[in-house]
Order: structure tokens, then sequence, then C-alpha cells
């Protein structure tokens, strides 16, 4: 199955951090992307530009209203995400508590929804 | 076959089902890897054995005759249904693929602990793992579970369907927890059986005090909990709940009214079930992994071995609490060990820790710290302190009998003036 880790942290906090606390943190991404790249568990990833950059679009009866700044507002903004295939969710579940953010934020899995071709 | 013979094969096939429709369901949706499917599966099975059996005999081995017949059944319900729906033709295939269970019942021990830890998984809501767990694994109807609860039946089939699917959707396996998992997986599950156990020792709401069979469930979960994986937590959990359960003829009066432990006469306690719970908690402590439940069980059980209140060991309660509490810090173990200090040491000491508690805003609204603190007081003769403190508890309290019992001590402070 494959699953997706949102990644949930405290950006204000992250923006704090000096740069070799930054770098640090970095570098354990780099270092758990590895290993799931090698463990043939890695689909994909991407890090998010700060919540501040979003954009809410909607179109209603064919008028697009264009709205500044993230769907929800919360303490702990979406981040970025690996797209992982896991076995089952406790294999998920393990994946993601590796994830540097599950330390100081949170992870949200979330089932794909698998469609086959017909 | 004549209708003495059938009604004979009808008995037992009842019988049957009250101690083997757990564990065949469990194994059932091990090999069909669906819930539902599964359920329909053991359905069809005991269907056709009050068919078959009155003719054909009682096989030698009912469950595994059961779980062959049902999973038989499954794939033909679903040969029928695939010819019109894909999905179903994509069930069937996975299904042939799987070897057939023809191991006899090896394993299936196993099946039951996969079904626990499933209905008990922490990706679950906690209402959701209570529901799924006493409707999967103890087999209430949800009309029971709903009663037991005093929640609307549609509400209840809800949650397990919600339960179902989300066991299914998320890809939660079926399966015991690795070694590294196991102890967090575990206490999820002693979590669920405890708050059962309470439910029905201190119904939270409602008429009545207690709810005598949701104790008796969380009681035989623990047994089997105990048989299928004897974890020293899992042993100190059932002689927790035991050691409780001895009491409840002497916790409430014949009216349903709370008596105090002080109060309580202690001859109707059930010695049994002490003596059980005793030798559990024997069994916990000398595992040398000690955990919270096996420590409150030890305490319970310096309380049911003691003659009365004032010849119990106090000092070796308080001990107890110590390390309970440096091994799971909480505000209401502070309040039980200020009651406990307050019992060795006299009300004031207890009376002190107890204001010392409500000081950090903790328990504020928990209405047995105001009870504890009216009681302090009012063995101490400061007598609008202890009304004051009743009166608290009485604006917190939803339970019937406990506000008769704390009506009642306010009306006797009222006539000492």
């Amino acid at each position: 199955m494959k699953y997706l880790c949102l990644i949930y942290d405290n950006e204000s906090e992250w923006q704090k951090f000096p740069k070799e606390v930054q770098d640090k943190y970095m570098g354990e991404y780099m270092a758990f992307g590895d290993s799931i790249k090698k463990s043939g568990q890695y689909v994909g990833a991407n890090q998010l530009q700060p919540s501040h950059t979003a954009t809410v679009v909607r179109s209603r009866n064919g008028k697009v209203s264009t709205t500044d700044g993230p769907f929800v507002e919360t303490k702990e903004q979406l981040g970025g995400y690996y797209l992982v295939e896991a076995k089952d969710l406790n294999d998920a579940i393990q994946i993601a508590s590796r994830i540097p953010s599950a330390r100081s934020g949170a992870i949200e899995v979330r089932p794909i929804v698998e469609r086959n071709a017909a | 076959m004549n209708d003495d013979n059938a009604a004979h094969v009808r008995d037992r096939v009842d019988a049957i089902y009250r101690s083997d429709s757990r564990r065949v369901l469990a194994t059932l949706i091990r090999l069909l890897g669906d819930f539902d499917l599964a359920e329909e599966a053991l359905h069809d099975a005991f269907a056709t054995a009050v068919e078959q059996w009155p003719g054909k005999g009682i096989p030698s081995n009912p469950s595994a005759w059961l779980i062959s017949t049902g999973r038989f059944k499954a794939v033909d319900r679903l040969r029928k249904s695939a010819r019109f729906e894909s999905a179903d033709g994509e069930v069937l295939d996975r299904l042939q693929a799987r070897e057939t269970p023809d191991r006899g019942e090896e394993g299936v021990e196993d099946d039951r602990l996969r079904l626990i830890f499933t209905c008990c998984h922490p990706a679950l809501s906690a209402d959701a793992q209570i529901a799924l767990t006493l409707r999967e694994v103890c087999g209430l109807t949800t009309e029971e579970v709903a009663r037991a609860f005093l929640t609307p039946a549609s509400t209840l089939a809800q949650r397990i369907v919600r339960g179902k699917s989300k066991i299914r959707d998320a890809g939660i396996p079926y399966e015991i927890p690795s070694l590294s998992d196991l102890p967090d997986r575990l206490d999820s599950v002693l979590h669920v059986i405890y708050l059962v156990f309470n439910e029905g020792y201190v119904a939270s709401a409602g008429p009545e005090l207690t709810r005598e069979s949701l104790s008796a469930e969380a009681i035989r979960l623990g047994r089997l909990l105990v048989e299928l994986l004897p974890e020293p937590e899992a042993m100190g959990l059932l002689a927790l709940m035991l050691l409780h359960e001895a009491r409840r003829a002497g916790r409430t009066s014949s009216v349903g009214d709370l008596i105090l432990l002080e109060d309580q006469d202690r001859s109707l306690w059930n010695r049994e079930q002490i003596q059980e719970g005793v030798t559990l908690v024997e069994r916990a402590l000398t595992s040398r992994r000690i955990g919270p439940y096996s420590l409150q069980a030890a305490i319970a059980a310096v309380h049911a071995e003691a003659p009365d209140t004032a010849s119990t060991d106090w000092a070796q309660i308080v001990a107890l609490y110590d390390v309970l509490l440096k091994a799971e810090p909480s505000a209401v173990i502070e309040l039980n060990r200020a009651a406990a200090i307050a019992m060795r040491d006299g009300p004031e000491t207890g009376l002190e820790l107890i204001d010392k508690i409500l000081a950090t805003g903790e328990l504020v609204d928990y209405y047995p710290a105001h009870a504890a603190r009216g009681e302090l007081c009012r063995r101490l003769g400061r007598v609008s302190d202890a009304r004051a403190a009743y009166t608290r508890t009485l604006e917190l309290v939803t339970q019937e009998p406990e506000r008769r019992f704390l009506e009642r001590r306010l009306m006797e402070l009222d006539s000492r003036g």
C-alpha cells in the first residue's frame, strides 16, 4: 500500500533556529531519505515553501476567487511530505516515526486510494 | 433423524456457538481478510451445522469443521457476486491464492490474539476500540454494547462500521505486534479492558452505581489475555479487576447506596476472587517488570487482606503509591496517596497535601478530590469547610447513588450545627 506522510511542524520555531541547528536537521532528513530509498520504500517527497506563500483558490459558478494564506490556520504547519510504499499501517507508522519532525512536530499518515487501471 | 435428535444437536450447536464462535471468527478473519465477510461466513457455517449435523452427526472437531465450512461458503458467496462486481473477483483471486486451512487448529489461539490487537489498535478511536472489542472479541450484540454504555444502538452501530472501515482502508494489519512494539500495543489493549471494567464497576452516569455484566466481560477478557499472553502487566490488570470485583457485594447497600471502604462489611467480600487476585499480583511482582496495573493491584491486595481499616498496613500502601507515582506521575495518584497518608499520619497531613494538589489547578473539577477534602474536614470537626467541600462535590457528581451519599453526609453535618 502507498501512504502519504504529511509533515506538520512549527515553522516559526524552525526559522528561529541558528544555521548550524538547521543544517543538522537537514542532515537528518537527508539520512532518513537515503535510508528509505535504500529499503525501496521511497516513492516521492518534497519540502514546501513556508505557509505564508500559500494561496487558496475556489471556483464557484465559473468565477474564480483567490485568497491569501493556508486553508486552515494551525499551530503546526504542513511543511512537506513523503510518499512511501509500506506493507501495512504498522509498517507506515514505523517509517513515519523515523521522520526527524516526528520528534518536534507530528506526522499525519494517510493511505492512498488505489485505483487499478481497468 | 427424529425430533429428539434434532433438539439435542441444536443444544450442542448453541453450546459450541457460545464456547467457540469467537475463535472461529478470529480465524475466518485471518483467512478471508475481511471482518464483514468473516461474520457472514460464521453465520453461514452455523446455519449449515444446524442443517447437516442432525443427519450426518457432529464432527469430531467442530471448530475445524466450522472454519472450513465458513471459508467454503465465503468463497461461494464471492464467486456468485463476482459475476456482477469486479472488486469481488479480486478478493476471490486473492483468497484462492492463499493456502488452504488444513493445518488443524494450529495457530488458532494466535488468531484470537490477532483479533484483540487489531480491535485495540491505537490508530482507532478509543470509542471504536471498545465497541469493536466487545462486539468482535466478546461477541456481544450491538444492542447489548449500546445498552451497557447508555448509547443509542444506531450510534454504536456507526462506530463499529467506521472502525471496520478504518481497519480495511488504512491497512491495519491482522497480526500480533512485533516484540519491539509489544509494550506500547499491550498498553492499548489493557487500557480498553480496564475502561470496560470501570464502566461496569463505576457506571459513569445513570441510576445504577454499577453495571455488573460489563465488569464480568472485562474479567473474562483479562483471563483470555493472560492465557494467551502471560505478560506481567496483563496479570496485574486481571488481579486489579478481581480484587475490585471481590468487594462489589460490600460496596453498595441493599437499596443501591454507596458504602465507603471503611464502613464495608468485609465478610461480604469474595474470598475466592481475593485469593486469585493476590496470587496473580505475587506472580506479576516477581517478574521484575513491575508496571502501574501490578502496583495498583498490590495496593488493592493490601486492602483486601486487612480485617478492617484500622489494622490496614497504611505504611505499605503509601510506599506502593510512591513507587506508582514514579512509574506513572499523575494528580489522581497523588490524591490517592494523600488519602493514604491521612490514614497513616492523620487527617491534617492528608488535607495539607490535597490542598497543595488543588492549588496547582489540577483536579479542581474532579469530584473525588472534593469528596476526600470534605471527609478529612469532617473528621477534623471543621464543619463549615466540610459542608463547602461536599456542596462542591455535589455540583460535580453525575451518579445518583453518589449524590444520595453526599446529601446524607450534608444532612449529618447540619445536625452537628
